[in-house]
């Protein structure tokens, strides 16, 4: 059965922990990680496998740190 | 760091569905965390880009927080005096007609200092894009009342609330321009949703695109947050924004093809 | 030597502006300068060379819309009067931080405040001391004939480019409103697309992807980089100060006396050396042409040669800081001036020098 995956990339140097991106994940799949960054700021990971790579944190990201990736898997 | 949930397998070019404009500099932006501003510049830029007129856009930032902008922005830029970005707009855009110009205006800028320049650019007709952000407060400057502070909120300068009797109404200068006959196509938007952004995006694409027709001003205000001005969270002042920012400049077309909306 | 005709100084300046192939005017009306636009405006150079005029809502906006023009390379220019002046002081403090290249023309009237719309030269300080915010000088040509308000425009455009800063010319309404003959210069094409981008490549003129990004911009948020531009600055200063100073010399080599005055006041003085010379006093005139860079050293070579000094201006004595800094205190060097529109007559000015230096 195929099914759509998808990824995101984080640049955690450049994300400054607002967690806009949080609110717009439709799987809940994004959290703040317990590190800072160098800045000193939380950032952005996946905290679950169900991301679809819908793009809406990448969108709503003021800072433009997410990169998304998707494709269709077989499982 | 472990990555507990990734899929580096996924991570190809062909999968690539959505990444940061190179339009935009390769720096940190100078906004505060969760500031509208960055999801502007980067939509700006991606209409940018997807129309392919990099190498013929002259941008023009403002006084205030985004005074930055060209630091950010990856076309040419000229950074105007506090309110004056439209009249070097004006000068360029006639000078350089084939120019795509744009100027990228706060609140104090555009609806105080500029106002002067706002209006008369938009009753000229002239054949730029404004971009207007508006988060009812002075940024830049620390958190000061602006034209766009509703009614009852606090500021640095109006510390118990703003007192219309006393400082005067907030100014929806948006509707005022669209009443003058050199606007053709007027909106307001949001940038804190990724229905907003998808949103904000399509008008900026429309605003440009006024410059191909020649039939006046596209002007974009986006209501914006300020979380660093309004003492919030990010995810509060975007909540308080749609609370409060909202009812009084409500999202929406206002002006479209040089008919007003009813 | 081009086409001669009887001209409005005002006027010339407009056709001189046509002819040297500027690309935009930005205006607005204020008495004693409003021909330069109505001239513009009825010449409709937009439809010969393609140059832009345009009316704009306020002096404020039409220094902005200079910067602009100026920041994309664009060679433009506006003109205004005393008050107009004032509200532009800030756009070309920017003009000068950013190092644009402008011409800027004030046609003085009399002040303080709204003050009258008669000739004056109450703004040599606000033209040759900076004017605006921070340390800047802008290069000031005073015109004292028709004709030369028509070749200061080039003049002053080629010097604004050659340093890229703006430029002053500073007139009066005397001169803008007084006809005469004019030869005007021939009429140089405007430049190309083409050529601005590469004579300016400095400017933001849209950026191709085999440069970086161009930015116009005064703000250096760091101190350091702040300091560097005013040393800059600076350096450019000592450079025209070098190299572009102009100024002429009456009768002066024989002469005992001379009047030091610019602009109108020097045309009155000239009549004044004719007056003295008949009654057998030698008297000369020394006229600075650029008001900053001031000819320090040419005058200071003067003031070794002569027993006192007349500065006439219509003014409460301006210039004549200049002029004692310049030659000391080694000599008498007294002030005569009018005010508020009023012109003094050469009779008026010899019998002063009669009065202040000569019997004093």
């Amino acid at each position: 059965m195929a099914k759509i995956k998808g990824d995101i990339v984080v640049n955690i140097e450049r994300c400054k922990g607002c967690e806009v991106c949080i609110a717009s994940c439709p799987f809940s799949t994004i959290s703040m990680s317990e590190e800072v960054n160098s800045k000193g700021y939380h950032f952005a990971i996946k905290v679950n496998d169900d991301c679809t790579g819908c793009s809406n944190c990448a969108l709503v990201c003021p800072d433009g740190v997410i990169t998304v990736y998707r494709a269709k898997v077989t499982v | 760091m472990e990555e507990k949930f990734a899929h580096p397998e996924l991570r190809t070019p062909e999968n690539l569905v959505y990444k940061r404009t190179d339009f935009l500099v390769d720096r940190p932006l100078s906004y505060c965390p969760g500031c509208g501003h960055g999801v502007v510049h980067r939509m700006l830029m991606e209409v940018v880009e997807d129309k392919g007129i990099g190498s013929i856009t002259i941008g023009i930032s403002p006084v205030g927080c985004s005074v930055l902008a060209y630091d950010f922005l990856n076309v040419d830029m000229l950074g105007a005096a506090h309110g004056r970005a439209p009249a070097l707009a004006t000068a360029i855009k006639r000078l350089w007609p084939n120019r795509y110009v744009f100027t990228y205006q706060g609140d104090g800028d555009l609806a105080a200092i500029g106002t002067a320049e706002t209006i008369h650019a938009c009753n000229r007709g002239e054949n730029f894009t404004i971009i207007f952000i508006n988060n009812g407060i002075y940024g830049m400057t620390g958190g000061q009342m602006a034209p766009t502070t509703l009614p009852g909120m606090r500021t640095s300068t109006c510390p118990y609330g703003r007192d219309v009797g006393i400082m005067g109404h907030p100014m929806k200068i948006t509707e005022l321009i669209a009443q003058l006959p050199g606007t053709y196509y007027v909106t307001r938007q949001a940038v804190h949703t990724p229905a907003a952004v998808r949103k904000t995006k399509k008008a900026l694409r429309k605003a440009i695109d006024c410059q191909d027709l020649g039939k006046g001003i596209g002007f974009v205000e986006v209501v914006s947050n300020c979380n660093s001005g309004w003492k919030m969270t990010p995810v509060q002042a975007n909540q308080w924004m749609e609370e409060h920012m909202f009812p009084k400049y409500p999202l929406g077309d206002i002006k479209v093809d040089g008919e007003l909306v009813k | 030597m081009g086409e001669l005709r009887l001209m409005k100084g005002n006027e010339a300046i407009a056709e001189a502006a046509i002819r040297v192939g500027c690309d935009g005017y930005f205006g607005y009306p204020i008495t004693p300068q409003s021909e330069v636009m109505e001239y513009l405006m009825a010449e409709k150079p937009y439809e010969t060379t393609g140059m832009v005029v345009l009316q704009a809502e306020s002096e404020v906006a039409a220094i902005n819309m200079l910067y602009g023009g100026a920041g994309t390379g664009k060679m433009v220019m506006t003109s205004s009067s005393s008050p107009g002046i004032s509200l532009m002081q800030e756009g070309i403090s920017y003009l000068a931080g950013t190092q644009l290249p402008a011409l800027i023309v004030n046609i003085v009237r009399g002040g303080p405040g709204l003050g009258t719309i008669q000739p004056s030269q109450a703004d040599y300080f606000q033209a040759v001391k900076g004017g605006g915010h921070g340390d800047y000088y802008t290069i000031v040509y005073a015109p004292a004939s028709v004709q030369e308000m028509a070749d200061f425009v080039k003049l002053g455009f080629d010097a604004a480019f050659h340093y890229r800063t703006p430029v002053l010319i500073l007139s009066d309404g005397a001169i803008g409103q007084m006809m005469e003959k004019v030869y005007l210069p021939d009429p140089i094409p405007r430049r190309t697309e083409e050529e601005v981008i590469s004579q300016c490549p400095w400017a933001s003129t849209g950026k191709p992807p085999t440069r970086e990004h161009h930015i116009m911009t005064s703000l250096d948020l760091d101190p350091a980089g702040q300091e560097r531009l005013n040393l800059l600055l600076q350096e450019k200063y000592r450079v025209i100060e070098e190299k572009e100073v102009l100024y002429e010399k009456i009768d002066c080599d024989d002469a005992e006396y001379v009047f030091v005055a610019f602009g109108l006041s020097a045309r009155i003085c000239q009549k004044a050396v004719h007056l003295a010379r008949e009654q057998g006093i030698k008297v000369g005139l020394f006229r600075p042409i650029t008001l900053f860079p001031f000819p320090k050293k040419p005058l200071q070579e003067l003031g070794k040669k002569v027993k006192g000094m007349l500065v006439v201006e219509m003014n409460a004595g301006q210039m004549i800081e200049d002029v004692i800094l310049s030659v000391g205190f080694q000599i008498p060097i007294k002030h005569y001036g009018r005010f508020g529109g009023i012109i003094p007559t050469p009779d008026e000015v010899f019998r002063m020098l009669k009065e202040k230096i000569i019997g004093g």
